[in-house]
């Protein structure tokens, strides 16, 4: 039975950063119906901007944050104001493409640029562990993960309950037209969303940079650890967000556990597909 | 002559697409008038009032707001000349609380700085908004919702209210409840043009009204010298 209890600990800590890598993708389909196939590459280009960062200036991962943040609002609010912006409103499928565009182009910068060899965001903290008893230890890295990642989905979750701007974002998802009505410049407001989600898929490359080893075209792979997140959580709801983050991890642990390291990604989709099979529209409803 | 007029709309043609909603409509609103506009479905009311509002452009004409042109502004340049749109299905943030709309309804800068001030006094005018204040909007009933509308539209502190069928999917005495304060708001110095189903009601509350018929305005006079003959005739083009 004590074997369990490691497994489980390290997926919920692991379950903060799936969220954190998923929360900047729901948030942007709860507003503006995007499913963002760039989010995975966006964060890449992250993790990269932060072994850049720490080549030059010699900082450690965490300090990155403090230049990667902003650099990532403004990448966010580019893309969405001068390219994603353009082809909203009128159906699925363009917004669909251009963010397909978006990861297509970056996965291949990053391969020129950076070369395909793989990457880490060297921290000592990665080896370190916290003894709690003879089964039981926690990985300090996956600690950092996870507190980081709720720190992240607080400050969002505030964000968009408290603030003016974040109050006018949900207006805004909720009834676009009514919210012009009111002067609020929706384009803007998107591109600002869009900024906002951006610097939480900052973190989530820093934090993933730290934890895995990382290449050119990694990025798709979380895209993927995204969308398992979402479906179970719920497209759109942040606490489904973390639920689902868990839920995810826990699942995927348990049973590299039970069935071997081969089965880790297929019992993730198995989780997945038991939640669409009983409650396709994801645990939680909506923000 | 140019100081008592709040909007002049002149010689408007709307498309959507290939479809012309709009065939050449003038129409005059005197500062400090409620100004009816009815007509059936379909008729271009709502599509009139949108395109006052800056939502839709019209391909065709002009419309001035105070002597200025205000055709080719977009809507948050509108509202902030003064001009509120209640739209038509009241259009409430649902899943915002009722305080969360009214507040966004003074989302503009320079409304925001008077937001405690409108609040006070919408709150007196509409009780009942500030007992739910903290419910979400979607848990209104549909006039308290329609009540929220018209609270959060002043919320911008405009001197003109566009309604758009402002008793629609009501009980009459919800209605004539909502006319009540169509007047309290029209006392205190607002220019008002209605657009609503209730026509013998919405005539009623008017100084001066307009007839449309499949995008054309067939009719126009003061409430009283409009004969019922003409008017159904003009509603119904038969």
């Amino acid at each position: 039975m004590e074997s369990y209890v490691q497994p489980v600990l390290n997926g919920i800590l692991l379950g903060g950063l799936y969220a954190v890598i998923a929360i900047g993708m729901s948030t942007m389909f709860g507003i503006v119906k995007l499913v963002n196939l760039a989010h995975g590459d966006l964060m890449m280009l992250s993790s990269f901007l932060a072994l850049s960062v720490i080549t030059w200036l010699g900082l450690a991962p965490l300090w990155t944050l403090l230049v990667i943040v902003p650099v990532m609002y403004f990448v966010g609010f580019s893309v969405q104001a001068y390219l994603l912006n353009r082809v909203l409103g009128k159906d699925m499928e363009p917004p669909l493409l251009v963010a397909f565009g978006v990861s297509v182009i970056l996965q291949n910068l990053l391969l020129l640029i950076y070369t395909p060899d793989a990457r880490g965001l060297k921290t000592g903290l990665a080896v370190k562990t916290i003894p709690i008893n003879k089964y039981l230890s926690i990985p300090v890295i996956y600690l950092l993960d996870f507190l980081v990642g709720l720190v992240v989905i607080f400050a969002l979750y505030y964000f968009f309950q408290k603030t003016f701007m974040g109050r006018a974002i949900r207006a805004a998802s909720d009834d676009e037209i009514a919210a012009r009505l009111m002067g609020v410049n929706t384009r803007n407001i998107y591109a600002r969303a869009m900024g906002i989600a951006m610097m939480t898929a900052a973190v989530a490359g820093v934090l993933v940079g730290m934890t895995f080893t990382f290449y050119p075209h990694t990025g798709p792979q979380y895209l993927i650890i995204a969308f398992g997140v979402v479906v179970i959580g719920g497209l759109g709801s942040m606490k489904g967000t973390l639920a689902g983050g868990l839920i995810l991890a826990v699942a995927q642990l348990l049973g590299a556990h039970v069935f071997g390291p081969g089965f880790q990604l297929l019992i993730g989709y198995v989780a997945l597909l038991i939640v669409l099979a009983v409650r396709p529209q994801g645990i939680f409803g909506r923000i | 002559m140019a100081h008592d007029l709040a909007i002049r709309v002149d010689s408007l043609d709307v498309h959507y697409k290939d479809f012309q909603a709009l065939w050449n409509v003038s129409l005059r609103v005197k500062k400090g008038e409620i100004v009816s506009v009815i007509g059936a479905n379909g008729s271009g009311k709502s599509t009139l009032l949108n395109t006052i509002s800056g939502i839709f452009r019209p391909t065709r004409g002009s419309i001035e707001y105070l002597g200025k042109r205000i055709d080719s502004l977009p809507a948050y340049q509108v509202l902030g000349l003064g001009i509120s749109l209640v739209p038509e299905g009241r259009r409430v943030f649902a899943r915002l609380t009722v305080y969360e709309n009214l507040v966004m309804g003074a989302y503009l800068h320079r409304s925001r700085f008077n937001e405690n001030n409108s609040l006070a006094k919408l709150y007196e005018l509409f009780p009942i908004l500030e007992e739910r204040r903290n419910q979400m909007a979607n848990t209104l009933s549909g006039g308290e919702q329609q009540m929220l509308a018209i609270a959060r539209a002043l919320m911008s502190e405009p001197e003109l209210i566009l309604c758009d069928e402002i008793s629609l999917g009501l009980a009459p005495v919800i209605i004539e409840d909502i006319y009540r304060r169509i007047e309290q708001i029209h006392a205190q110095g607002l220019t008002i043009v209605l657009v609503d189903q209730d026509i013998r009601r919405s005539l009623e509350a008017a100084d001066y009204a307009f007839v449309m018929l499949e995008g054309k305005v067939a009719l126009e006079g003061e409430p009283a010298s409009l004969g019922e003959e003409q008017v159904r005739k003009a509603y119904f083009g038969v």
